[in-house]
């Protein structure tokens, strides 16, 4: 195995011990700071699949992130505690909305496909901001984390490792897909999806399950969430969270496998020592993203996998 | 006489107060190489559009191989053997020729909703496309990346795309742009061995090009087809000779 097919493994291995260090060392904050920038990874690695391979540059995935985070809250005031339940029907729910606004978005480009998603999220966003039954704009507590057979979610470790597990899945399959027939398409598309269309491909019908797959990937990062924070409100929604995403990505590499994982990693980090410092830490966060565009356009991931083609 | 392989009736078209194409009528024959010849803005690409599904036309139909496909999707078209290549070349630059070709293999080899087996596992689409190529004399440039090659032949390359889909008709959308005299000398040898392979509906400015390559040629002005026929014939019409070609010899 070749050092760059190994560097990830190594990564898994050391982020499997990272909890069984950090906790005893009294380092439990640290272990939900980690989990928190996994699920984020989850999130931006979703996005990277719209925009980096699919080459759509949507402003409203926190729509998906969103649904899938309240699906599950909503169930959990419902009585629906069951992860085996909620966790599904999380993805199953954002995948519908992917779908319903990919439907929709899909026929427009560019500058109007950024703005129609965007739109879209919004739309969202005021939905759940007058949904009173379910918070409204405070939002909705989660009463417990959710149930998975033979597992204690509650434990900070348990559920890193469960995070940890599911972004490793995640990924695994995404590199799959590059790969795939599906892989190549999405490439060609996003090269020239008129010559696509003149090769016999409907290019419409493989933007729009690309959409609905990393839609569905978001809303299972949204039910995640909401396990972490223990607790959603429309903020999560907000256009905001579709700009920290876009940002993520941005930062970490578009187009590159490790690129939302890359760019969540640095981009959480980096707010959470700046922050200790000083409150104006969006400033700190702005420079180095324009030093990123700047001086590496193809992200932090670009200085890892220069050789490594696109996509 | 057989049925046309190609048949537009009374096609219409219009982009606000601009009629490009105006209830034209054209057969094309299958076999042999027909030609769309006319001066800048005439409509031969507009009307290429709407062959090839690009382009909604306003009212009249167009029918191929006897099936009408007015309404039908651009990317049905090509799989009833439709194809075209483009006057601004379309390519996958980041690519390699060989799976710029393999890509449209891909297309005519089943569903692309596969997403667990590696394509690069399927040695059948890269043998496919390095079979297109060799036939086409162009396997010594199968590994190169397509947006690095010269623009010859990257303009082969984009004939060749077309090509792969097997084509029962190729739409060929000024093939030699911005070629050289060297260059495009050696691009009408190209398509010229290409007349064995599929019937060839060609729109080209360069007269000697048209004029070595087609059996058929018509003559588009305004949107309609003034004059259809013979090389020697379209050359001694006197109204074509009014419309444009006397006019592309004055300039010249």
């Amino acid at each position: 195995m070749s050092l760059s097919g190994l560097a990830p493994l190594l990564v898994l291995v050391a982020a499997i011990a990272f909890p069984f260090a950090a906790v005893p060392a009294g380092g439990e904050y640290y272990v939900g700071l980690a989990t928190r920038v996994m699920i984020y990874a989850l999130a931006a690695s979703s996005l990277n699949l719209v925009l980096g391979y699919g080459g759509m540059i949507s402003f409203g995935h926190a729509a998906f992130f969103g649904a899938g985070a309240y699906t599950v809250a909503i169930l959990a005031q419902e009585g629906v505690v069951s992860g085996l339940a909620a966790w599904p029907l999380a993805v199953a729910i954002s995948m519908l909305c992917a779908l319903v606004i990919g439907a929709i978005s899909l026929r427009t480009r560019g500058l109007y496909f950024i703005m129609i998603t965007l739109a879209f999220a919004q739309m969202m966003y005021y939905f759940f901001v007058s949904l009173r039954a379910y918070g409204g704009e405070d939002g909705i507590n989660l009463a417990a984390r959710s149930r998975l057979p033979g597992l204690d979610l509650a434990d900070a470790t348990e559920f890193y490792l469960v995070v940890l597990a599911l972004l490793a899945v995640c990924l695994y399959l995404l590199k799959r897909l590059a790969a795939s027939r599906f892989g190549a398409v999405l490439r060609g598309i996003r090269e020239s999806e008129g010559r696509m269309t003149a090769l016999g491909y409907p290019t419409y019908r493989y933007r729009l399950v690309c959409f609905v797959i990393a839609g569905g990937v978001a809303g299972l990062a949204g039910a995640l969430i909401v396990n972490q924070h223990g607790f959603v409100s429309p903020n999560l929604l907000h256009w905001t969270q579709s700009g920290t995403l876009l940002v993520m990505v941005i930062l970490g590499g578009v187009g590159l496998l490790y690129g939302g994982v890359a760019g969540a990693v640095a981009m959480l980090l980096l707010e959470e020592i700046l922050s200790s410092w000083t409150e104006y830490w969006k400033l700190g966060l702005g420079l180095v993203l324009l030093f990123v565009v700047l001086r590496a356009p193809r992200g932090i991931g670009g200085w890892f996998a220069r050789k490594e083609s696109r996509g | 006489m057989a049925e046309p392989l190609l048949e537009v009736r009374a096609l219409y078209k219009h982009f606000g107060g601009v009629v490009a194409t105006d209830r034209l009528d054209l057969k094309v024959v299958a076999g042999g190489v027909h030609a769309l010849i006319g001066p800048n803005g005439a409509g031969k690409t507009t009307l290429i559009a709407q062959v090839s599904g690009e382009v909604e036309p306003d009212s009249g139909r167009i029918l191929f191989a006897g099936q009408d496909i007015t309404a039908l999707p651009a990317h049905e078209r090509v799989t009833l053997g439709l194809a075209r290549s483009f006057q601004i070349t379309r390519i996958f630059r980041n690519l390699t020729v060989r799976d710029n070709v393999a890509l449209a293999a891909q297309a005519r080899s089943g569903s692309s909703m596969r997403f667990w087996r590696p394509v690069a596992a399927e040695g059948a689409l890269a043998a496919e496309a390095d079979a297109v190529l060799a036939g086409l004399g162009m396997a010594a440039l199968a590994g190169q990346t397509a947006g690095s090659l010269a623009h010859a032949f990257q303009r082969r390359l984009e004939v060749a795309l077309a090509l792969a889909c097997r084509p029962r008709l190729l739409l060929l959308d000024e093939p030699l742009a911005g070629m050289g005299a060297e260059d495009a000398q050696a691009m009408v040898g190209f398509i010229a061995q290409l007349r064995e392979r599929a019937t060839i509906l060609l729109v080209e400015h360069d007269m000697d090009a048209v004029f070595r390559l087609a059996d058929v040629i018509s003559v588009l002005v305004g949107g309609r087809v003034i004059a259809s026929g013979t090389p020697q014939a379209i050359r001694d019409d006197p109204e074509v000779r009014r419309a444009y070609l006397g006019e592309e010899q004055e300039a010249a």
